[in-house]
């Protein structure tokens, strides 16, 4: 037992670093993820049926194959393929940030389908062009409606980037992985990586409860839910 | 010769259908400096989609829309967009935009659209929301607002781009009885200072009142037109006389 705990006391600040480059590959994924997710969302709801087709293809590719299979496939196969010479850790975020952003797309298309029609009628009428109405009119209520999808897909993706551990990034996983495998204490270490896990799945959740209560649209009903 | 005034705003032929089935049958009108005219008529007739057509909010399958003469380009975004800002559309839903305050609301085109300054905007918008009533209401949002007030907030938006012309939309239909009077007042107090407004409206005693010309709509076409005294002779047996007293008589019941 005294054993199992010094190693952990020891090894606590490489596993820390570890959970520093967890979080940015997740800020980054989640970022690169809404810059892409809004921009297809608007696309699949006011582009053409090309657009609107090509879109579709993305969400479903990235939908279907596992993350794993993807982060293979782009690091090991597309990007030297390509001639891109992208490290491990760039390819992780580049690759959660591409599965994020579909997933991420469609929490947006939902939140624009459910605004009134009648805003982007309002809008137009005043001599908005489309772009200007859908900029100051429909995202401003759409991101506001998304929080609560986006901060699930931000727990998602959290857990889904230990498997950036595969590409050798060194990351909670990694690092975990390997103290454990020279010190055969895996109950502690794995232990005390899930609590990492758990930790920032609940600030990062939490903070964003916040943000939806602080950016809530005063006198508007669709309040409640726990805090 | 007497040559009749310029119109501020003339539609030829407005056509438009869904899916087969025809909504407009080419319908005209035109509207002089200062005209108040009504739209009446069963709901399905038309009366909606035809506002809708004349600032191509639904673009119109055919027809020609001219603005103080000049036709408007309907295949030219820009023309569109520079169009819609001289035409004010006000809606039986109100759509101000949810997520502002009855300022901002007023506020956001002036900036956005017509590219003023931030504080010459909201001294504009404070001066739109003063004239129909709702200085004291300027920081609350559509959500804290009354039917009547969100459709006084949606007029003074439509007032703060300076239009030329007005198109509204059945503006008290959406509205309990109480409140309609004072949307009413704001539209009466615009009237009689000149503007020139279309407007789909069910409010006989309003319509009597105030429309230079009644424009009965059904099936698509304007089945008839005329001035209120015509059209409403207690002896004349048109479709909107009848129609007119069909209302009175519901209404009669309700009271």
């Amino acid at each position: 037992m005294m054993d199992s705990l010094s190693v952990l006391l020891q090894a606590v600040p490489y596993l820390l670093k570890g959970a520093l480059i967890t979080i940015e590959a997740v800020a980054g994924a989640m970022g690169l993820g809404l810059i892409v997710g809004i921009q297809m969302a608007v696309g699949q709801v006011y582009g053409n049926l090309f657009i609107r087709r090509l879109i579709c293809l993305y969400v479903w590719f990235f939908r279907g194959v596992p993350v794993l299979v993807l982060l293979f496939l782009f690091y090991f196969g597309l990007f030297s393929l390509l001639g891109l010479n992208l490290s491990a850790f760039g390819s992780v975020i580049l690759v959660l940030g591409m599965t994020t952003a579909a997933y991420q797309s469609q929490i947006f298309r939902g939140a624009i389908e459910s605004l009134p029609h009648g805003q982007l009628k309002a809008a137009r009428a005043v001599g908005m062009s489309d772009v200007q109405a859908v900029i100051h009119i429909i995202l401003p209520q759409a991101l506001r409606l998304s929080i609560p999808g986006w901060s699930n897909e931000y727990a998602i993706i959290l857990k889904d980037s230990a498997l950036a551990f595969v590409l050798g990034t060194p990351e909670i996983m990694a690092r975990t992985h390997f103290v454990a495998s020279r010190t055969y204490q895996h109950l502690v270490l794995y232990l005390f990586a899930g609590v990492l896990y758990f930790l920032l799945t609940w600030w990062g959740v939490k903070a964003l409860r916040k943000l939806e209560t602080r950016v809530r649209i005063a006198g508007y009903a669709h309040s409640g839910g726990t805090r | 010769m007497i040559v009749p005034p310029p119109d501020v705003i003339r539609v030829e032929n407005i056509c438009k259908s869904f899916s087969g089935k025809n909504i407009l049958t080419s319908v005209s009108l035109g509207l002089t400096q200062g005209e108040l005219k009504v739209l009446i008529g069963p709901s399905g007739g038309g009366k909606s989609t035809l506002l809708q057509c004349i600032n191509f909010l639904i673009p119109p399958d055919r027809g020609t829309v001219w603005l103080e003469g000049r036709e408007i380009q309907i295949h030219h975004k820009r023309d569109i967009y520079e169009f819609r800002q001289q035409v004010g559309m006000i809606f039986q839903e109100f759509n101000l935009f949810d997520h502002l305050n009855a300022l901002d609301n007023v506020a956001i085109a002036l900036r956005k659209v017509k590219k003023l300054k931030k504080q010459a905007a909201i001294e504009r918008a404070m001066a739109e929301l003063d004239r129909v009533g709702l200085r004291e209401h300027a920081s609350l949002y559509p959500a804290q607002l009354s039917g009547g007030q969100k459709q006084r907030v949606s007029i003074a938006r439509a007032l703060a781009m300076d239009p030329k012309v007005m198109l509204l939309d059945e503006p008290t239909s959406a509205l309990d009885p109480e409140l309609i009077g004072e949307v009413l007042f704001v539209i009466r107090d615009l009237a009689r200072n000149g503007m020139t407004m279309l407007l789909a409206t069910h409010q006989v005693g309003f319509i009597q009142q105030m429309a230079d010309e009644i424009l009965f709509m059904e099936g698509g076409c304007i089945i008839e037109r005329g001035k209120p005294a015509d059209l409403l002779l207690p002896a004349s047996r048109t479709r909107t006389r009848a129609y007119i007293d069909k209302l009175s008589e519901l209404y009669e019941e309700l009271k």
